[in-house]
């Protein structure tokens, strides 16, 4: 399936990220070149098969409810672009 | 000192024919004076690695040191290391130090072994050629203007200009195997849960595995013993005692099965490359070995299925990358979405931003089931070709790549020729089974690979089949012109 100028506005959104007017076309062009060889699974017959997330078929693993961690957020933060009294600071959300 | 495999440094070192700061000075001298023309390595930790090495000295010389103690290698950029920046050949992560030890890297330090530095690599582990990097691509040591193979392309092109003796490497695709065989050298991708993915940071979960290029078989299996682990902190780590891998490397051939799969000898496979790998074949057969024909139907549809599986988990993976916490953040966000979208365009490269919002499309609304869980039912066909063929086979062989090392530039214009690099390694990421390359010939002079795909946590066995070919022949010995 090809993608237009519109998809690649939308699914920039959806991921974050800035595509320029000047970049949609080559982003969609080449997006579409990527689609349509992923577009070869839809001649597959794939009735009864399960989807497999996982080589081994694991499932999760649980533990004990007790504390294993200790807190490190000061240094956890050291690397942060901006933090005060413990937070990490972004631009302001609520008017 | 540079010519020495680990398994030999380990004996120098033993018999202390030379201490580890001698050896790791001597490589850090080659490291300075040579990888201008490379660009193998993104940092060289020169103070560190000598002060890991006094610390090695001193515990060689109270005896009991465990057998790798003192060994200098490379980490590649993946994984983190206290005090030590880790990029992963990301912009993002330029400023990135990492609070915390990668399991392998811990493994390692436990075993007294000494980090060089950290290895170039296609951004955040995409692509197979290294030229996504955002610290310049790394330059192939067998032919300079061609690539070294990618995503652990500086780790290959560091172990093959004598740069580093062995080092670590990450594969999700084919990005241990395919470098390797660029390189010349030997690299083994374990079965998925082998090796602990804790502080590797993550591009396709499902599929990531960490892994070692070195220069022979021997050496892979010494460094895999503790590589290794089972680790609670991975929650897919499978718990599973780790075998000494060098033991059975002596093991005769003589009855060992290999399989053949036709779909890998098809169009596109370059003519030399086959011919090549159909003579190794050959050796096998004179090692004892018995061949046999099998298919593997799905192979077609690996690449696509990849190509939705690893974008998807790698959009959800990268979303952590938001220029809060840490990372890369923009100047002056005018609010909270302009410092997402802005920290996030600024960080990522094109190949990076590509397979993020091919993933975003797979799992949006509406196409979630025709992508993403198509392709989850599609990997489970392609794990059954394998598991099929494993009834009657021990080993499969085929090539690693389809053709030699190309030139710079030769396929990033075309995202879908460079994501066909990988067509032969990237079932078994899919199916989650382990994977090796050795070198088995050469053409324009440049090495090609022979790939060993073997049953889940059958590591020793292939270690113990590659280690059985390179007694028998000299290819892994070769080193690349210029290199002294």
């Amino acid at each position: 399936m090809a993608v237009d100028r519109s998809d690649i506005a939308k699914l920039a959104t959806l991921a974050r990220i800035a595509i320029s007017d000047d970049e949609a076309d080559e982003v969609a062009s080449r997006i579409s070149t990527v689609l349509a060889l992923v577009d070869q699974l839809q001649a597959v017959n794939t009735d009864g098969v399960l989807p497999m997330a996982h080589p081994l078929d694991a499932v999760q693993r649980l533990r004990a409810d007790v504390v294993t961690e200790p807190n490190q957020r000061e240094l956890f933060q050291s690397i942060a672009p901006a933090v005060q009294d413990g937070l990490y600071l972004v631009p302001q959300v609520i008017e | 000192m540079h010519q020495l495999t680990i398994a030999e440094l380990v004996k120098g070192l033993l018999n202390k024919d030379f201490s580890s700061v001698e050896v790791t000075q001597h490589y850090l001298d080659r490291i300075a004076r040579l990888d201008k023309v490379y660009n193998s390595y993104i940092t060289a930790t020169p103070a560190l690695a000598l002060a890991q090495a006094a610390v090695a000295d001193k515990r060689l010389a109270a005896g009991n040191a465990p057998a790798l103690c003192g060994v200098p290698i490379a980490h590649k950029d993946i994984f983190c290391t206290i005090g030590v920046r880790t990029s992963c050949g990301s912009k993002m992560l330029d400023n990135f130090i990492a609070p915390y030890n990668a399991t392998i890297v811990d493994n390692y330090l436990d075993s007294g072994v000494v980090m060089l530095g950290k290895t170039n690599m296609d951004e955040f582990a995409m692509g197979s050629s290294n030229e996504t990097s955002y610290y310049g691509p790394v330059k192939n040591p067998w032919a300079i203007d061609c690539v070294p193979g990618g995503s652990s392309g500086g780790s290959a092109a560091a172990v093959a200009a004598h740069l580093a003796p062995a080092a670590t490497a990450s594969d999700t695709g084919g990005s241990i195997r395919q470098p390797a065989a660029h390189c010349g050298l030997t690299g083994i991708k374990p079965t998925y849960g082998r090796v602990s993915r804790w502080g590797m940071i993550a591009f396709a979960s499902s599929l990531d595995q960490a892994g070692i290029l070195s220069r022979t078989a021997e050496d892979a299996a010494i460094l895999l013993n503790d590589m290794a682990s089972y680790d609670t902190k991975d929650s897919t780590s499978v718990e599973r005692d780790v075998p000494d891998y060098t033991t059975t490397l002596n093991d005769s051939l003589k009855g060992l099965r290999i399989g053949v799969p036709k779909e890998y000898f098809g169009e596109g496979l370059n003519p030399e490359t086959a011919a090549h790998v159909e003579a190794a074949i050959k050796v096998y057969e004179s090692l004892g070995a018995t061949i046999h024909s099998i298919s593997l139907p799905h192979t077609g549809l690996s690449v696509p299925a990849y190509y939705v599986i690893a974008p998807a988990e790698c959009s959800a993976n990268l979303s952590r990358m938001d220029g809060v916490r840490y990372g890369h953040r923009c100047e002056n966000p005018k609010d909270l979405n302009d410092l997402y979208m802005r920290s996030r365009s600024e960080g990522f490269g094109d190949e990076v931003k590509r397979r993020i919002l091919v993933g975003a499309y797979a799992l949006s609304a509406g196409y979630y089931d025709a992508y993403y869980s198509k392709a989850q039912k599609v990997r489970r066909l392609i794990k059954q070709d394998f598991v099929d063929a494993f009834q009657n086979v021990d080993v499969i062989i085929g090539p690693t790549s389809p053709s030699p090392a190309f030139k710079f530039g030769a396929k990033s214009k075309d995202p879908v020729s460079m994501y066909l690099e990988d067509i032969y390694t990237i079932a078994t990421n899919l199916a989650g089974l382990p994977g090796l390359s050795i070198p088995c010939g050469f053409v324009e002079n440049k090495p090609v690979g022979l790939q060993l795909i073997g049953n889940f946590f059958a590591e020793a066995r292939l270690l113990n089949a590659a280690h059985q070919f390179q007694q028998a022949t000299n290819f892994h010995q070769q080193t690349a012109p210029g290199i002294e």
